[in-house]
């Protein structure tokens, strides 16, 4: 028999990047939330700098309920199942993911939110790739852009602006939408190495400039500088200078008491009354089942666990799962194309095994549509990205480039000349969403509570594979411009469980192809909001994540500011 | 198990008698290369005597030994994953437990000595053989599977924190060069040509993480060090 706890104006499923934003605008409107959040807290102790632990074992201080319901894949549905993950490229924690996360905080570009519309304008309705399900979105850049804005703030984002209300900055990214105003701290530090690379895109005439992180380049909101210590990547910051939700927006929201956390909280279902409004969810925490209710409820787990959730909720009124009437949870699926790189490797010492992924420098003149695509044959395009972090394990695992076999004692010789001469870029790429990629439940495998976890059929078509070999191959220009001696692609990974997952729950005004409407509420359950990049369209050339987040605030100011309409 | 840990260990014993016999015939790299003594072993927590002499054979080709530049031996990378066997890699016990003896039985029928006794060009010869999947009758586990995850783990032996057992006195960092775990770095450690003193420093040994270390039972399985985030 389940325990009911007493009523709360707003449950967010989820304290992770979007949840844990979204509870700030909700306590701060006088609204009494509950964040039920799977994982624990997490202290600056846990987070030591253990490569063996951190990125090959992954980081299991927290409860990772994540572990327990790994998505399966396969590329098609007729195909069978890829090799199962060991780890889920997420983590459960209070914070989540932006505990361990890179922290790379960028805004999309304006053409994002208008793919569609503007590759007709440009180059015609033939186009947009057969099969491609993608839409504009409902709104632009200019729209979010206030939300951008607060985020940056409240999280304490560095960076370099490139265009403020239309004066073009050419230390910034000059392809950037207009931004009402500069970043709140100038952008992380240079390093021999990153400087060295922008010279080199100098040189081919390309604009390089640092990316925004959500790491403090100084101190911020009494919170430490970055020390740039080299293991920020899947480990968490041990002076608090990343602006993981667990340090900033959460503890912030705490304060007004308004916000109450409970950890180790696995949500199994979100419950609807006979009028089809959501009434609360269901959560087990310590063996016993509790029903929290809520006059709204906002899911900000993960994509494949929000899509797996609402498929999980059937009720009376929602045979195929939550919000599913018009059947498109779980479509639009798509991920990010980062995996394909290029390897390069120098002639000389690089010293590039301290710093951080968000210490770096780009090049945005191969995203979107920032180039004419009139003679190629594919639209959209990718952010190329070097840094400095390196560490040992990794290094020794290096490609040795065709010049040494991979154990013995030359590869000894190889790598002990070259653990620090090689680098590897990081290529983010246009993905579309295609009518049969898709998320659904898996037929067989389940988690320990016996729920099927979600399972992932999906692979990347022709527009991404053009894509990944035109950006790999401006990458090759840039590695041999800096002076590299040897260059290599690296494959087209599978579209498989990645901290990179979007769609499954998009948003759009049109109820026949989208889950949640402009406002990230659902058009069937009108008291039942959904978070994250699971209700993103497009992907951009860039991280999800402040995107998200922009878009969290976003659904929970409307909410405050409609509470009656949305909750009568 | 027991039945073959007792054959591993008559074997072994014959096998020592046939090396005192012949010196110079065994493919001992840091003997081979001149090194000074051996380590004193470290007590074995997971695998039987024969195994684990395997399986040092194994890593000492691996990363082998020199002079000047020590290698997965002196780093104790067999050590490192003889204790991972009994927690982190615990699912990994019965790939080894099949592995190791499939090898032997491999090495015995194409060379005529278990593996740790042949010489070192006959044991390359294996493993490169092993790496090619292209050894008839091995397995499961598979060839390459064993011997890929071999060599993952004794890479994260040698270079891993020395907290868990390996890279003994630092052999794996300096052998790259790793410059060390520091808790901040100046701008001036970042330089192009710069290079940080180096520092022997495990994660465990400062004062803010070496309360909390990392408890071995609850490791989870490795994984290949994705794309990041």
């Amino acid at each position: 028999m389940a325990t009911e706890l007493p009523r709360t104006d707003v449950v967010v499923v989820g304290l992770g990047a979007a949840g844990g934003v979204a509870v700030l605008p909700l306590v701060n409107a006088g609204l009494e939330v509950v964040g039920l959040e799977a994982g624990t807290w997490l202290a600056p102790a846990d987070f030591a700098p253990d490569e063996l632990r951190n990125n090959y074992r992954g980081w299991p201080q927290a409860v990772q309920k994540a572990n327990r319901e790994i998505p399966t894949h396969r590329p098609t549905a007729s195909a069978p199942p890829s090799p199962r993950l060991a780890i889920h490229p997420m983590m459960n924690a209070v914070g989540g993911t932006t505990l361990h996360y890179w922290a790379q905080s960028w805004r999309l570009n304006p053409w994002d939110f208008k793919v569609v519309s503007e590759t007709r304008r440009r180059y015609g309705a033939s186009r947009i790739p057969r099969g491609s399900t993608v839409e504009d979105w409902p709104f632009g850049l200019e729209e979010l852009e206030p939300f951008y804005d607060k985020v940056e703030v409240e999280l304490g984002v560095s960076g370099q602006a490139g265009n403020i209300r239309g004066a073009i900055d050419r230390r910034g990214n000059i392809f950037e939408g207009a931004r009402a105003r500069a970043y709140p701290m100038p952008p992380l530090r240079g390093t021999g190495f990153t400087n060295m690379m922008a010279g080199a895109a100098r040189s081919l005439g390309w604009h390089a400039f640092p990316g925004p992180a959500a790491i403090n380049s100084g101190r911020y909101q009494n919170r430490s500088a970055c020390v740039y210590h080299g293991y920020c990547a899947r480990g968490g910051c041990h002076v608090s200078a990343k602006g993981s939700t667990a340090v900033t927006t959460i503890p912030k929201a705490q304060r007004t008491k308004r916000l109450n956390v409970v950890t180790e909280a696995h949500v199994i279902k979100v419950d609807v009354d006979r009028n089809g409004r959501a009434t609360g969810v269901r959560y087990v925490k310590d063996r016993t089942e509790y029903i929290q209710p809520a006059s709204v409820v906002l899911l900000a787990s993960y994509v494949y666990e929000n899509v797996r959730l609402l498929l999980l909720s059937t009720a009376p009124g929602f045979p195929r799962g939550l919000s599913n009437n018009h059947g498109q949870v779980g479509r639009h699926y798509f991920s990010h194309n980062q995996v394909s790189t290029v390897n390069a490797l120098f002639p000389r010492d690089l010293n590039a095994w301290y710093g951080l992924p968000a210490q770096g420098v780009a090049v945005d003149n191969w995203a979107d549509d920032n180039f004419d695509h009139a003679g190629l044959d594919f639209i959209g395009g990718g952010n190329l990205w070097v840094y400095s972090d390196r560490r040992p394990i990794a290094a020794a695992s290096m490609s040795t480039f065709g010049r040494a076999p991979r154990w013995g004692a030359q590869w000894k010789a190889f790598v002990t000349e070259n653990a620090d001469r090689a680098n590897t870029a990081y290529l983010q790429k246009t993905t579309l969403p295609y009518e049969d990629n898709y998320l659904d439940l898996d037929p067989s495998v389940k988690d320990p509570l016996g729920y099927p976890v979600c399972r992932i059929t999906a692979e990347y078509k022709d527009n991404e594979r053009k894509v990944a070999d035109f950006v790999q191959d401006k990458m090759i220009d840039w590695y041999r411009a800096a002076g590299a001696i040897a260059t290599e692609k690296t494959p087209l990974g599978t579209m498989g469980p990645t901290t990179h997952a979007y769609g499954g729950t998009r948003m759009g005004d049109n109820a026949d192809t989208n889950v949640v409407n402009r406002w990230g509420m659902s058009h069937e359950v009108p008291n039942l909001g959904i978070l994250g990049a699971s209700v993103m369209g497009t992907s951009g050339s860039r991280n999800p994540t402040l995107t998200a987040q922009a878009l969290a605030w976003r659904t929970a100011d409307y909410l405050t500011r409609n509470w009656q309409t949305i909750t009568a | 198990m027991a039945d073959l840990s007792r054959r591993d260990l008559l074997k072994r014993a014959s096998a020592a008698g046939a090396l005192a016999a012949v010196p110079g015939a065994t493919a001992s790299s840091a003997e081979a290369a001149g090194q000074a003594a051996e380590p004193a072993p470290d007590p074995l927590e997971t695998l039987s005597p024969g195994e684990a002499e395997t399986l040092e054979a194994i890593v000492s080709r691996l990363i082998p030994s020199q002079p000047d530049a020590p290698g997965a031996r002196e780093a104790r990378a067999a050590h490192y994953i003889d204790r991972a066997l009994g927690g982190a890699l615990a699912q990994f016990r019965e790939i080894y437990l099949f592995g190791l003896t499939n090898l032997n039985t491999v090495a015995n029928a194409r060379k005529g000595a278990r593996f740790s006794q042949l010489s070192g060009t006959d044991q390359d010869e294996l493993l490169a053989a092993l790496e090619r999947n292209d050894v008839p009758g091995f397995g499961p586990p598979s060839a390459a599977t064993f011997f890929n995850l071999v060599l993952a783990h004794t890479l994260q032996g040698t270079f891993g924190d020395p907290f868990y057992g390996g890279n003994r006195n630092f052999a794996g960092w300096d052998l790259l060069r790793y410059p060390g775990v520091r808790l901040a770095v100046t701008p001036d450690e970042q330089r192009l040509d710069q290079r940080p003193r180096q520092l022997h420093m495990s994660a465990y040994d400062y004062a803010m993480f070496k309360a909390r270390p990392p408890a071995r039972a609850s490791m989870r399985p490795p994984h290949k060090d994705g794309h990041g985030d």
